[in-house]
């Protein structure tokens, strides 16, 4: 008798999840495993690391509860508001997702760096300059980026109130603050925690910001202080204890994470202003408008002045950039597809075994957003030293760890499409015997076409900006773009700087917006 | 022949009991009160529900561990019975080919199969563009062109009007009478049953029973049946 193609199918769809979560376990820790075996003895943290743990602990409190906090209002304004251009605001702060930290950084310089904007008007009033380098700078940067994505998760929370809701409060003679009593309040209530959450798991592993932004040993991250471990003082036992902590650090975060479910702020439905009846004031009006201009000038002056002040500098960029360019293109390709591939097949083993090992595997998945890249980047190196030269497998590494990093966020916009066609059109497609292959290419990924191409976007944009790994492994030849941007900056070539950026910034939308779109066409049908 | 041999479907604390046989080539009614396990026992056919004891036995074979695809049946569901981004050529090819790789003569067939059901020339719509009854001629076309001897229908028409819905179903009657199928529809209007079916199963109180002969059944009604007609 032949074999059922329908079990065959499930088995293969088990082999591929299975090798993924195996990868995933590999990755996330075994690494940390061969940090401690190669380590040959941990060597006690000195003060300057307990005061890593404390900056890393700060600054990510610090970020996580100003963003949120200055979110909440600007949400607020824009759930509430009409006006022109209001969608491009909305997309707009969908961007920091895709843009490299080092961009951004240079954005913020040239605002509130020692010649930026600021400093040259205090300047001119006679005033004292103020210095951007340390706590401040390092909390500027993440309020920067996160900023953005808590005001997208609290916009879905108050898109997600039924307009009845406000309709029914009209009736009653609801002012504002009877609304944000009864209707505001208890959704922030459920989604806040959440927010703070993410946006304190991002900041724990900061390392670019930190790198650039942070000011000497007094604002160190505990990625940073792994980094410096490594490269600078070469101290496998150090790197190793840090790890360690690093890793309990953000175990402990995921195991929080584990009891609120996590907002991505990556969905849509942000788009329909609810009609409000409490809100017609006109200093209700005015403050609005204040926030949303303010929200508005925030993130798009600084990355105009990257765009400006790099425009006239890429022409006459050094060959090593484009090249450079041309690495990281590879890379992030790579990366896309890895992820893809990986995302796809987890996610397929994630509903071919049932609920409960299901959400175990769902978990392994997401388990990537408390990893620390730098412990990942540590161990893989030490696995890879007995065999061969490390510096050797610089991009592979750093795709591998790009691939692993993009995973959450590209399972969780997957699996629920995933879901829903398997429970709209499986069973159609089981009594068709459309199995494996043909039932990928004809049913699974035209429906899955808008998902598989936002996440192919976000996973290239986010592994072409990426400065992690590969400062652990790279040489002076082999650099990524972000790499080579970082060594323009530290050489203070600031022109070359602001073109190279110029161009980062390119690469990453433009990748960014090819995969989104290639998911938009048709995805109506 | 088609046997359910002392078949148990047990779902938490659902239980629906079958032991029946229908002959081959009889259209077959399936009433009875919302939940009392029609869509399963269809579902249990199909390869959709597992069984928890029992047998399923189609022409002298044990079809029971067969994957959906494998069973000598078409089914046709309540809704997604096409795929919203492929035409109305593709979906039907689907029930040739899974790979969509067709060659001429295959596509002669598919053609042909639209033909029979009365959608020449809309091989290139999609599904979108189709109204409710074009949409489950396309449907239809598919069956057709499995060819093959079961047919089960769990109430595919229940969202058109009734004209359209009695004109369907006379439709897949006079299909199932030029290849000889055996045809098994679930339904919720003893008018359809009494149009179309032969005979009728009643599934209450978690046993299906029958296949009873339709119009003196109707006309007779044993009590579970009569709770239900009210």
């Amino acid at each position: 008798m032949t074999r059922d193609p329908a079990q065959t199918a499930r088995a293969l769809v088990l082999l591929a999840g299975g090798g993924v979560a195996a990868w995933l376990v590999i990755l996330n820790f075994g690494a940390l495993a061969a940090v401690a075996w190669r380590a040959e003895g941990l060597s006690a943290l000195r003060g300057a690391d307990w005061a890593a743990v404390r900056f890393t602990l700060v600054q990510a409190l610090l970020s996580a509860a100003l963003s949120v906090l200055l979110a909440i209002p600007i949400a607020r304004a824009l759930a509430r508001r009409r006006f022109f251009g209001r969608g491009a605001l909305i997309m707009l702060m969908g961007a920091p997702f895709i843009l490299p930290t080092l961009v951004a950084v240079l954005g913020l310089l040239a605002v509130f760096g020692r010649a930026g904007l600021i400093n040259q008007g205090l300047e001119a009033l006679g005033l004292a300059r103020l210095n951007i380098f340390g706590l401040q700078g390092v909390v500027l940067a993440h309020v920067f980026y996160n900023l953005p994505l808590a005001t997208r998760i609290l916009l879905q929370g108050w898109a997600a109130i039924p307009a009845e809701r406000f309709r029914l409060g009209a009736t009653l003679g609801f002012g504002p603050r009877e609304s944000f009593r009864q209707l505001e309040w208890p959704m922030l209530r459920d989604l806040v925690p959440g927010a703070f959450l993410v946006i304190f798991l991002i900041c724990l592993t900061s390392f670019s910001v930190a790198l650039t932004m942070g000011g000497g040993p007094r604002a160190t991250t505990v990625e940073l202080a792994i980094y410096q471990a490594f490269r600078f003082d070469f101290d496998m036992g150090r790197a190793a204890m840090l790890a360690l902590v690093q890793f309990g650090l953000c175990a402990a975060a995921g195991v929080l994470a584990w009891r609120v479910s996590l907002p991505s702020g990556l969905g849509g439905g942000m788009d329909r202003p609810v009609q409000r009846f409490d809100t017609g004031a006109l200093g209700l009006r005015l403050w609005d408008g204040a926030l949303i201009v303010s929200g508005a000038l925030f993130l798009l002056v600084p990355l105009s002045l990257v765009a400006l002040r790099g425009l006239p500098h890429v022409a006459g960029l050094p060959v090593e950039v484009w090249q450079a360019a041309g690495r990281s293109l590879l890379v992030a390709l790579g990366a896309t597809g890895l992820t893809l591939a990986m995302t796809l097949a987890l996610a397929h083993a994630v509903l071919a075994v049932g609920p409960g090992r299901g959400a175990v595997l769902e978990w392994l998945g997401l388990a990537a957003l408390a990893a620390s890249p730098l412990v990942i980047g540590t161990g893989l190196y030490l696995m890879i030293r007995p065999l061969a030269n490390p510096r050797d497998f610089a991009l592979v590494v750093t795709m591998l760890v790009n691939a692993g990093m993009a995973l959450p966020f590209a399972l969780r916009l997957i699996l629920p499409g995933l879901r829903d066609v398997m429970a709209s059109q499986g069973r159609l497609a089981d009594s068709l015997g459309l199995h494996g292959w043909a039932r990928l290419r004809i049913v699974t990924l035209p429906r899955l076409r808008r998902p598989l191409g936002f996440a192919a976007g976000l996973t290239a944009a986010l592994s072409m900006g990426d400065l992690g790994v590969i400062m652990l492994f790279a040489e002076r030849e082999g650099a990524t773009l972000p790499m080579q941007l970082y060594r323009l900056m530290t050489a203070y070539r600031l022109d070359d700087a602001a073109g190279a950026a110029l161009v980062l910034l390119g690469f990453s939308l433009a990748l960014f917006w090819l995969f989104d779109k290639w998911g938009r066409r048709f995805a109506d049908a | 022949m088609l046997t359910l041999e002392a078949v148990t479907i047990r779902q938490d604390d659902f239980l629906l009991r079958a032991a029946l046989q229908i002959a081959a080539g009889t259209r077959v009614a399936v009433i009875g009160p919302s939940g009392a396990g029609k869509s399963t026992l269809l579902g249990a056919i199909a390869g959709f529900v597992a069984l928890t004891q029992g047998r399923i036995i189609w022409a002298n074979t044990d079809i029971s561990a067969q994957s959906p695809a494998l069973r000598p049946i078409s089914v046709l569901f309540q809704d997604n019975n096409l795929f919203p981004h492929l035409s109305a050529f593709d979906n039907v090819a689907l029930g040739l080919r899974p790979s969509l790789r067709l060659n001429k003569a295959e596509r002669a067939q598919v053609k042909a199969a639209l033909v029979r059901v009365g959608l020449e020339g809309y091989e290139a719509r999609l599904p979108s563009q189709l109204s409710g009854g074009q949409q489950s001629r396309v449907a239809l076309a598919r069956v057709v062109l499995q060819g093959k001897p079961l047919v089960l229908l769990d109430e595919p028409f229940s969202a058109l009007g009734p004209a359209l819905k009695a004109e369907m179903l006379q439709l897949v009657a006079d299909i199932c009478s030029e290849t000889g199928a055996t045809l098994l529809m679930v339904t919720h209007d003893i008018t359809d049953a009494r149009a179309i079916a032969d005979q009728t199963i009643l599934v209450a109180d978690g046993v299906a029973e029958g296949p009873f002969e339709t119009a003196p059944l109707l006309e007779n009604p044993p009590e579970a049946l009569r709770a239900y007609l009210g």
